[in-house]
């Protein structure tokens, strides 16, 4: 039903069929080729003191200085292991007058895949590896499942300055937060 | 098309504010030079421009306004009416009410009630100055009850009626556009229904002979012309005004009421066509008859058979329509002022671009790429040992430089427009006050950057207002203290050592220092007993919570937000000081970057990163004392007798690694607090271009930014302020978790 109704959504006609697939710790991923700015190798990236493990620094992108995402670690996993064909996906977000561009790291970029509407199946409710509302729709390709990001979510600014904010309170909040939280089930 | 009449009218906006600017420049000139007639013709044009550009976009309440104001100043011009202060002060009431009414076509809004109001109050003012037989002000075509065209009476500004004169009371007017006419953004239409404002069009001959062929017509271009029969009793200036947009591009004639015969010879020499065909559709616009059409046309071949008999250029009919007493010599002297103007008018274009100030900053940041790129070649050219290429690639990294640094001029702007705009502030103060004050302006010339510029603007309007209300006395006061009655402000501005100086001083009461220091005892700001230096003293008026008190003298309204002065020019990374000489005077002298893109930086190393430190909060190096390394548990050392609290970058942005054997601490200063930083390398001092990191990291309070190194690295600007306000929030935890001893 919700497929249904994601299909007569108004705009989904004029939305892209093209995406950019890549791989992240053996899972396929695919953003819409319209976000991506461009793709280059690894290398060079600061480090930020001071931030969560998702962010994992800046770079120098021509004269602008862009925040790199490690993905893995922003859907919960371990930070991203850097091997020969570790690639940086510039991404661009928002509206013309407030863009944002920010770098997303991963393992290997596959291929642009032409995926029409009609093959985009609703996200599932659960059982995916990452957090619902960073699904766009999971595309079928070959018989396999992709899945497409909201790239909006999951490179949300304010989600990712909010984690600042949790890190900057210190590593002992962190630890603090978990015993308490495990007390509090016992109790 | 549209969006080339937006263009068109954003030119129009930004062109009536820089008159409207030139108006009150003029004005205020007046005021002190109350017999300058180039002033008084300065303010006119300006409100005759502005009230012509406006008629071509319909802006018919600033017409109307416009209008009004236009001809009473067109009277102070011809000298019926004399300039007075009070006439003055109504005109800069109606600058600022132009200005107004151009920000609402700017904002794209239609006039507001509050707006029209105030239209109708400053009009109704205006009239008293107009007498009773001026236009009425309503331009209302459909009240005016215009006479017949023949019936007008010749005007003494018309020429005088010659032997050779035509008999149509009209004004005629031949256009033929150019091609590019629509691609301006310009609208055939409109200039007549602009000239519909001020008079009747009698007759109008489209002249469509121009039209190509539908198969090779190009929609874009204009192609039609037209002559018109125009009855109106303005002068030629405004008529002459309506065509201003089009003039460039387009051929306009204009011919005024009982013009010689001999113009419209010359119109038939100059348009292409059929002579014949156009004077038929004279006769029809009315402009003449027959009889004078076949006149014209005789005379026309007869003069082209002279010119071509005796071999002179055809070119000298003017000459000959001067000498024949045809053409009257003001009307000549217009033409030649126009003429004139529009050769000063292509020369000032020549040296002067108007730039969209974003383009700069796109090319700022190309160049600043450029440097990047230009100092990655060298280090590949040193390490490939060439030594070619190392020497044309350091030619290329100077040259850059070089482009570096005129690309950075391009941004700069005089700050003498900045300083012009006070002249209003003081003489309106001044008058509210009703203290007499001359204001003085130097160093005007003083460049510095444009977003330096916009930034400083309020702060300093309000250390200048300071100065004119509590420092300046009243001229009663003055009198008695043995001063001039006349108060002096004056503004001044310089370059020192890489930064713009800019002084406000007055000649007023200056600042009592007993007063200053009592009140700050009382606030509990300075403890009793405590010798200050004069700088001190001076320097507590900028303390927040000095200027909350209620006014007791001229010193405490000194302070009135001068703490805001202080914190803006801060943020722009600049100082501000005082100087004062009680009795004498105060100056306030603010110190500023020239730009705000690049700061002189110290480059340190942790880890495998580098990070910068304003150069400025640097005091010193030093090496780290063994003693003093974290084996000994102490975060304190021992400077020179001194205790000097430090934090290790290393601990405070958990980088990973050995600490190296050497370890260097870097003595910063902030707000009078120092702090040591430990790090492991000093690189030295550095250019540095800042980056703005995104919003992603707007909640991180010890990086204030970024920079991009020569080898492409993105180093981190540390924030100091924030650095040490988070190292003394940490405190308490890390004593609380660590239990050491030593370290309470």
């Amino acid at each position: 039903m919700a497929t249904l109704a994601r299909k007569d959504a108004p705009g989904l006609a004029v939305e892209p069929c093209q995406y950019l697939t890549f791989t992240l710790g053996g899972e396929m991923y695919a953003v819409e080729t319209l976000s991506v700015k461009e793709i280059i190798e690894y290398g060079q990236v600061t480090t930020v003191p001071m931030v969560p493990p998702s962010i994992r620094g800046v770079i120098n992108l021509r004269g602008a200085v862009v925040p790199v995402i490690d993905l893995k670690a922003r859907f919960g996993g371990q930070p991203t292991g850097i091997t020969r064909r570790t690639c940086i996906v510039i991404i661009e977000m928002g509206s013309s007058d407030e863009c944002q561009v920010v770098g997303i790291l991963v393992d290997t970029v596959s291929e642009v895949l032409e995926i029409p509407p009609g093959e985009i199946e609703a996200p599932p409710a659960f059982g995916a590896r990452i957090r619902a509302d960073f699904i766009r729709g999971m595309g079928k390709v070959g018989g396999g499942f992709v899945i497409l990001l909201n790239v909006e979510a999951v490179l949300s600014t304010d989600e990712l300055s909010v984690l600042d904010e949790l890190s900057r309170q210190g590593s002992p909040v962190d630890a603090g937060a978990l015993p308490r939280l495990g007390s509090s089930v016992a109790g | 098309m549209s969006a080339q009449m937006d263009d068109a009218l954003q030119t129009l906006i930004i062109e009536s504010r820089e008159l409207l600017q030139h108006m009150e420049e003029a004005l205020l000139a007046l005021e002190q030079t109350p017999d300058d007639a180039e002033a008084v013709n300065a303010i006119f044009r300006a409100a005759h421009t502005i009230k012509g550009s406006a008629g071509l976009f319909s802006l018919d309440h600033i017409v109307a306004f416009t209008h009004v104001a236009e001809s009473v100043l067109d009277r102070v011009r011809d000298h019926r009416l004399a300039m007075s202060p009070a006439l003055g002060g109504l005109m800069l009431e109606v600058c600022d009410h132009l200005g107004w009414l151009i920000d609402g076509v700017a904002a794209r809004q239609a006039p507001d009630d509050a707006l029209s109001g105030r239209s109708e109050a400053i009009l109704a003012r205006l009239r008293e100055y107009q007498t009773p037989s001026a236009l009425p002000p309503q331009l209302d075509l459909s009240d005016v009850d215009w006479p017949d065209g023949n019936d007008i009476a010749p005007r003494p500004s018309v020429p005088v009626r010659g032997a050779d004169s035509v008999s149509s009371g009209m004004w005629h007017i031949s256009l033929r556009s150019g091609p590019n006419l629509l691609r301006d953004g310009m609208d055939p239409l409109s200039i007549l229904h602009y000239l519909g404002t001020f008079g009747q069009i009698v007759n109008l001959e489209l002249i469509l002979n121009d039209i190509p062929p539908l198969s090779v017509i190009d929609p874009e271009s204009c192609y039609i012309g037209y002559e018109l029969g125009f009855a109106s009793e303005t002068d030629k200036a405004t008529i002459d005004g309506a065509f201003d947009f089009v003039r460039e591009d387009s051929v306009v004639r204009l011919i005024p009421p009982y013009g010689p015969l001999a113009d419209y010879r010359a119109l038939f020499a100059d348009m292409s066509g059929d002579s014949l065909l156009l004077g038929r559709m004279l006769v029809r616009c009315g402009s003449l008859t027959e009889d004078e059409l076949t006149q014209a046309l005789e005379t026309q071949e007869r003069i082209e058979l002279d010119s071509q008999s005796a071999g002179k250029p055809a070119s000298l009919l003017g000459d000959v329509l001067v000498a024949q007493q045809l053409v009257d010599k003001p009307m000549v002297d217009a033409a030649l002022e126009r003429q004139h103007q529009l050769k000063t008018m292509t020369a000032g274009e020549a040296t002067l671009i108007r730039v969209d100030a974003a383009k700069l900053d796109q090319l700022i940041n190309l160049v600043g790429e450029l440097i990047i790129a230009g100092a990655g070649a060298q280090l590949v050219a040193r390490r490939l040992k060439v030594p070619d290429l190392v020497e044309t690639t350091s030619v290329l990294a100077r040259l850059v430089e070089d482009v570096r640094d005129s690309a950075l001029t391009l941004r700069m702007v005089q700050i003498g427009a900045t300083f012009n705009r006070f002249r209003r502030v003081v003489r309106d103060v001044a008058a509210e006050l009703d203290k007499d004050i001359q204001l003085d302006i130097r160093g005007g010339e003083t460049e510095l950057d444009k977003t330096v510029v916009e930034k400083i603007g309020d702060p300093l309007t309000h250390i200048v207002r300071n100065a004119l209300d509590h420092g300046i006395e009243p001229a009663d006061v003055r009198l008695a203290r043995g001063k001039p009655r006349q108060g002096r402000l004056s503004l001044n501005a310089y370059h020192e050592s890489g930064s713009i100086v800019i002084e406000v001083s007055d000649d007023g009461g200056g600042l009592r220092k007993e007063r200053i220091l009592q009140k700050a005892i009382e606030r509990g700001l300075v403890s009793e007993g405590q010798t200050l230096s004069d700088k001190e003293i001076f320097g507590l008026v900028f303390e927040p919570g000095f200027s909350t008190a209620a006014q007791v003298s001229n010193l405490s309204g000194r302070g009135v937000g001068m703490d805001v002065v202080k914190r803006n020019i801060q943020a722009l990374r600049g100082t501000v000081d005082l100087d004062s000489v009680e009795g004498q005077g105060t100056t306030v002298r603010l110190r500023l970057p020239l730009t705000l893109a690049i700061i002189d930086g110290f480059l340190i190393g942790a880890g495998s990163a580098s990070y910068v430190v304003p150069l400025e909060q640097v005091l010193e190096c030093i090496e780290l004392p063994d003693k003093d390394k974290p084996e000994a548990g102490a975060s304190y050392l021992n400077l020179r007798g001194e205790v000097l609290p430090f934090v290790r970058l290393r601990d405070l942005f958990d980088i990973p690694g050995e600490a190296p054997r050497r370890e260097n601490v870097v003595v910063v200063q902030y707000a009078g607090e120092r702090a040591g930083l430990v790090v492991d390398q000093l690189f030295g001092e550095f250019q540095t271009v800042i980056k703005p990191l995104g919003k992603v990291f707007s909640h991180i309070r010890c990086i204030g930014g970024s920079t991009i190194l020569g080898s492409g690295e993105v180093a981190l600007i540390l924030d100091v302020p924030g650095l040490v306000r988070q190292v003394t929030e940490r405190q308490p935890v890390s004593r609380y978790l660590s239990s050491t001893p030593s370290a309470a």
